[in-house]
């Protein structure tokens, strides 16, 4: 488990960390890419077979040919024996051809390991943040979400797809080198070691570097998303109230501390680069000068210095490319952690351990002193006071919440559907803790229809059919009969078949509600919870779906939430709320007799009719 | 290079791709200069690393050969020193092109973001917004890694390798032409990759856009997903998507292998055939071994540059693809924006007209009628007007003209006389206020989504904190108060974390402190509670007073605010008149507004 700073997204905008913070980081992030690798080892061992095969035999290749000059050239041009070339060259190009292929099967390979991973890492990524709770979404915001599902996924698919091969290559050819070169003339070896030294530190100085770097890419990046995503979703009102100036100097700042940022990294790379370049010609230059001199001192042969030179040129040769993979590597890294650290936030409605399965609810609800306060302390729901220590909704009956806003009537039917769970006391249907129940039972038993009417891309039928995926056409048809919106879809340009748009622009929001009706009513619930869901409706479709709630709710439990007193006449029992706790309960013809809170209410709305 | 036919129909064909590219230059121009500064660079430094095992060969046949110590001393300095610039042309090409490039990118991305806020939103209708985020994201950076690096390779190396060609033919001419021959099949695989490559390139760059948009709604739609219990559902979606991006990229993949392959095998083809030609020559004592031997090690250090040929082309091809789509953005033309001669309404009214007003929307199939349909309807200065109609009568719809959301499609909406097309933007949009159905909020303060519309009021001024302070009394959004910032509360994305009544409050108080001519209010108020409500309308009916308003209305509570009302059907104004009157004349009117209220009565 990682230190609570930086449990999960906390602390994610950090650009520094303690050891203690980096190691728990860097952990969880191999962690999670270890687990990910794991299923693919065989895949991962064949790519690497390859890659060494197909380096193996492309570096042959130059030694074919120098034994070609050296020695079947000589005996074409003076003994007339042609063999030993056409034997060469033949066996050249099958060496070279092999190796193309392996190049070329080398490529398919990773590139099967890159999507892989990517695909399981997307699937984590939408599963987790789907399981995550609402109150982590309602702080973490959906663009963060959405640039750790693109761009940091990006970093990571650049770092498998790019540079692993050049990496294998380079850590190859550099040993082999290194070791030839021994062989061949111990001092050139030790000069390169020595060399080797200052490689190292350039190395762990950019490694260090670019690390912080490179967090900054991925912080500012997510802010980027942010608030581009946020434009566009929000365009009406952006060009409504003339925010199109404000949004680009506002847009054009995080713009150019993007552009800062990866200027930073990428100047890094920069003094990298030509420091290796540097680093690899100072080396051939000792080696020529140290072996040169004991050339002339008669110490070393003119053939071995040669080959010396082109040992040390050979060593470095690939070591850019190295260079290239630190680079993709501390970008991926950088990306890894932000994605480990979503996937390892905890849900805080939790599925529960040993759920109790449920497979016909009858809904009842009851509230056993129940209390609900947000995290920053705030108690806004608080049935566990007074005479209602335990509320019971018996099965079947029609509830109306009644109150101002924030009264707790929402976070009450947002207890019910377990989109919080209550910080005291507990929630049950049919006697059954909400937090023991099997989810799926839980929710095909209770569904909440909110004022938010979201359509996803697809059809309207689509859309229907979220309630029930897979509802019969006559199904989907029947629900929207049910709530009266069959009408509308029918004269859309292709009725159930109509694309709702992008957000469902082009559905109005009482359109939406009733799609959401539908749906509702197409799951078909035990219990079901509307709050707010009429709203953005007409008085005639509002009537139309009083009198198919009527119908409907005959034999189902029924929260309603409603500012409008035309629901609640269809309610066989009101509860008044207010400042999180229920202060008047009992049908509605009784409160209204009892001349409350709700008989007040009662009495403004007669009047606003009039 | 010979005129086989293969070889000129790579040449269109890349014209059509430089074409493509060339679009990027008045991004580029500023940049120009140093990225061909860089280019110069580059190609000193590629010169200097082939010159480096020149300079050696010297040392070793020269100096060394001959024992005199000071000459090679000297010798080891030169490499040395080609050593040494070789690193500062590599740094200095670096350098030089790393900010421009930059540059670039931060300059495209500014545009692309200027141009869609501009974009009217019917474009964006029809954009899902993964699809342009991808472009913001991905396309563009990957055209600044292009310019930083992948250009300036491609130039490099395909110059190092016909300069490379060009000295094949110095020491013999059939050893040049064998080379060149042999060559050839790169241009006809290159041809045969674009055709193909660019293709599955455009497609993976969509569906990533789509994965993109299916990731956002589910984020945005989580709590639909919560409340049905689809998770799984919507995972299911989502996997098939990532499944078919997966396949495309697989497809790519194989054709990347394949031209890797090419790349790889035609150098060491159009060697061995050299080979083969060297040798014989070298029988026939027209060729020293030392000059093959020469030969050689030129066309191995051609390999490299031939090699990498492959990447770079497809490199090529994605950064055009990526042009092509984030020039879809700009090419998209703006239809809704400032008129070559615009008026100006000195003395604001706030007369609201609609005179013969049709619309549909762009893509509406030709069989249907239009959805507002010769409407005519004339607000006085002052008055106030609520629109009544059944769902999807067009009331949202109508509501999107005056500030020219979307643009009438005949007739026209007129302010204090003057066609709205015939305003700016920007005075058309202050003169009018609008509070959308459903509240769009910034992740911002609440002072600052206020506030939205002020841009004239410094936003730390006493004036500003009195216009915050009217808004929210009149909206009733007395609870920011209780905020844990008060009116400097973030509230979070798109204001998720207010109860929908809180949201409406604040769109409302945003066009109170906007303080427009005519304020365009559509179903303002049907998220409060009746308490509240009443509230609000005691309170707006005060603004309202020297305000023209048009408002959409559900409910009788919301008509009573209104003057005059108006019953929209089938896209025309059915009836105008007052609340008592409609409900003697008008049947469509009572069937609409007392439905309830008779059922209540019961």
């Amino acid at each position: 488990m990682s230190p609570e700073t930086v449990r999960g997204t906390r602390g994610e905008d950090r650009e520094h960390y303690t050891r203690a913070e980096s190691r728990a980081i860097r952990r969880r992030s191999l962690r999670l890419l270890g687990s990910i690798l794991k299923p693919l080892r065989r895949l991962v061992l064949l790519t690497m077979v390859v890659v060494i095969a197909s380096t193996a035999l492309r570096a042959v290749g130059p030694t074919l040919l120098a034994f070609g000059i050296d020695e079947a050239l000589p005996r074409a041009v003076d003994q007339g024996d042609w063999w030993p070339a056409i034997g060469i060259g033949a066996a050249f190009l099958a060496t070279g051809g092999i190796g193309a292929a392996l190049v070329g099967w080398y490529v398919i390979l990773i590139a099967r390991v890159t999507q892989a991973v990517m695909l399981e890492l997307r699937m984590r990524i939408f599963r987790h943040t789907q399981r995550l709770s609402l109150e982590f979404h309602e702080g973490y915001t959906s663009g963060r979400i959405i640039s750790r599902q693109t761009s940091d996924l990006e970093s990571i698919q650049e770092l498998l797809h790019g540079s692993l091969n050049e990496l294998v290559d380079a850590v190859l050819l550099g040993t082999f080198t290194l070791i030839a070169l021994f062989l061949l003339d111990w001092r050139s070896g030790l000069v390169l070691l020595g060399f080797g030294l200052p490689l190292v530190v350039l190395m762990w100085w950019f490694v260090r570097e670019s690390q912080k770097g490179f967090r900054s890419t991925r912080v500012v990046s997510a802010r980027l998303i942010v608030q581009f995503v946020e434009t566009m979703t929000g365009i009406r009102a952006v060009q409504a109230f003339r925010r199109e100036k404000r949004n680009d100097a506002v847009f054009g700042r995080v713009s150019d501390d993007y552009r800062r940022a990866n200027v930073r990294v990428i100047r890094l790379f920069g003094a990298l680069d030509p420091g290796l370049i540097l680093l690899a010609n100072l080396t051939i230059a000792v080696v020529l000068l140290w072996g040169g001199l004991r050339v002339m001192d008669a110490g070393l042969a003119i053939g071995v210095l040669l080959a010396a030179v082109l040992y040390v040129r050979n060593f470095f040769g690939p070591i850019e490319d190295v260079a290239m993979f630190l680079n993709s590597y501390q970008s991926a890294a950088a990306a890894l952690e932000k994605v480990s650290g979503v996937l390892e936030e905890e849900p805080t409605v939790r599925d529960p351990e040993a759920p109790v399965r449920m497979s016909a609810a009858r809904g009842e609800l009851s509230f056993e002193g129940v209390r609900f306060g947000y995290a920053s302390g705030r108690t806004v729901l608080d049935l566990a006071g007074d005479e209602q220590r335990d509320l019971v909704l018996p099965a079947g009956q029609t509830v109306a919440l009644v109150g101002t806003t924030g009264a707790g009537k929402s976070t009450l039917a947002k207890l019910v559907a377990r989109f919080y769970d209550p910080s005291e006391g507990r929630v049950a249907l049919d006697g059954v803790d909400l937090r023991d129940l099997a989810p799926a039972d839980l929710r095909r038993a209770i569904v909440m229809v909110t004022q938010e009417a979201y359509l996803f891309s697809g059809t309207v039928a689509d859309n229907i059919a979220l309630g029930k995926p897979d509802a019969t056409p006559d199904e989907i048809r029947a629900a929207a009969r049910a709530v009266g919106a069959d009408a509308f879809i029918e004269s859309l340009p292709d009725g159930y078949g109509t694309d709702v748009n992008k957000r469902g622009g082009r559905v109005s929001a009482g359109q939406r509600q009733l799609i959401s009706f539908a749906r509702a009513f197409l799951a078909d619930p035990a219990v079901l919870i509307l709050d707010e869901a009429t709203a953005s409706l007409d008085l005639p479709s509002e009537r139309q779906v009083q009198d198919a709630l009527q119908r409907l709710l005959a034999d189902r439990t029924a929260i309603i939430i409603a500012h409008r007193l035309s629901t609640v006449a269809i309610a066989d029992r009101v509860l008044v709320m207010e400042h999180g706790r229920v202060i008047e309960d009992g049908t509605p013809g009784e409160l209204i007799a009892g001349g409350g809170k709700f008989a007040g209410l009662h009495a403004a709305w007669e009047e606003s009719l009039a | 290079m010979t005129t086989s036919h293969a070889d000129t129909a790579p040449q269109t064909q890349r014209l059509s791709t430089l074409r493509a590219l060339a679009r990027l230059l008045p991004f580029a121009k500023p940049a120009l200069p140093r990225l061909i500064g860089g280019l110069i660079v580059g190609l000193a430094a590629a010169v200097t690393s082939l010159l480096i095992p020149l300079a050696l060969q010297y040392v070793i046949d020269g100096p060394l050969t001959s024992g005199d110590r000071t000459a090679f001393l000297w010798a080891a300095f030169g490499v040395l020193a080609l050593g040494v610039g070789e690193a500062l042309f590599v740094f200095l090409r670096r350098t030089l092109v790393l900010t421009p490039a930059a540059a670039v990118e931060y300059s495209v991305r500014q545009a692309f973001y200027r141009r869609l806020q501009r974009l009217q939103v019917a474009f964006h209708d029809r954009w899902q917004s993964g699809q342009l985020l991808s472009r913001m994201m991905q396309d563009i950076g990957l055209i600044r890694r292009w310019l930083a690096f992948g250009s300036i390779l491609l130039v490099i190396n395909v110059t190092t390798m016909i300069i490379g060609m060009a000295l094949l033919f110095r020491w013999h001419w059939a050893l040049g032409v064998g080379f060149v021959v042999c060559s050839i099949p790169i241009w006809v695989v290159g041809w045969r990759f674009e055709q193909r490559y660019g293709v599955l390139t455009r497609t993976s760059q969509d569906q990533a856009g789509d994965l993109a948009t299916a990731v956002e709604e589910s984020v945005h739609g989580i709590r639909v997903l919560k409340a049905f219990g689809r998770g799984g559902h919507a995972l299911g979606d989502f996997e098939r998507k990532a499944e078919t991006l997966r396949a495309t990229e697989m497809s790519k993949a194989r054709e990347m292998g394949v031209i890797w392959f090419w790349y790889e095998l035609v150098p060491i083809m159009a060697q061995s055939t050299c080979f083969i030609i060297g040798v014989v020559l070298a029988a026939q004592g027209q060729l020293t071994v030392g000059e093959l031997f020469a030969f050689f090690a030129l066309a191995a250090a051609m390999l490299w540059p031939m090699g990498s040929l492959g990447f770079l082309f497809s490199f090529l091809i994605d950064t055009r693809t990526a042009t092509d789509r984030v020039f879809e953005v700009f090419d998209a033309p703006i239809l809704i924006e400032d008129p070559a001669e615009p008026r100006a309404i000195a003395e604001p009214r706030g007369a609201l007209a609609f005179r013969g007003v049709h619309f549909r929307y762009p893509d509406a199939k030709e069989p249907e009628a239009d959805l507002i349909d010769g409407l005519d309807l004339v607000l006085r200065p002052g008055e106030t007007m609520a629109l009544v109609g059944a769902t999807g009568s067009g009331k949202t719809t109508l509501t999107a003209l005056p500030t020219r959301l979307y643009d009438v499609t005949a007739g026209s909406v007129e302010i204090d006389g003057v066609d709205v097309r015939e305003l700016r933007l920007e005075e058309l949009r202050s003169l009018i206020g609008v509070a959308f159905e459903e509240p769009i909020l910034f992740s911002a303060s609440v002072r600052e989504n206020v506030l939205l519309g002020r841009h004239d009021l410094d936003p730390g001024s006493a004036e500003a904190d009195s216009v915050l302070r009217e808004a929210l009394d009149v909206a009733q959004a007395g609870f920011v108060h209780d905020l844990p910032d008060g009116v400097d509360t973030e509230v979070g994305e798109e204001g998720l974390s207010l109860s929908g009544g809180q949201r409406q409050r604040l769109a409302l108080a945003r066009v109170v402190a906007a303080n427009p001519s005519v304020m365009v209010l559509d179903d303002p108020l049907s998220a409060l509670d009746v308490d509240t409500e009443a509230l609000v309308e005691a309170a707006l009916r005060r603004v309202l007073s020297g305000t023209t308003a048009l408002i959409v209305a559900h409910r009788p509570s919301t008509v009573a605010l209104a003057d005059r009302v108006a019953v929209m059907r089938d896209g025309r104004i059915d009836a105008v008149g007052t609340h008592g009157e409609l409900l003697r004349s008008s049947e469509h009117y009572r069937y609409l507004i007392s439905s309830i209220e008779e059922e209540g009565r019961r």
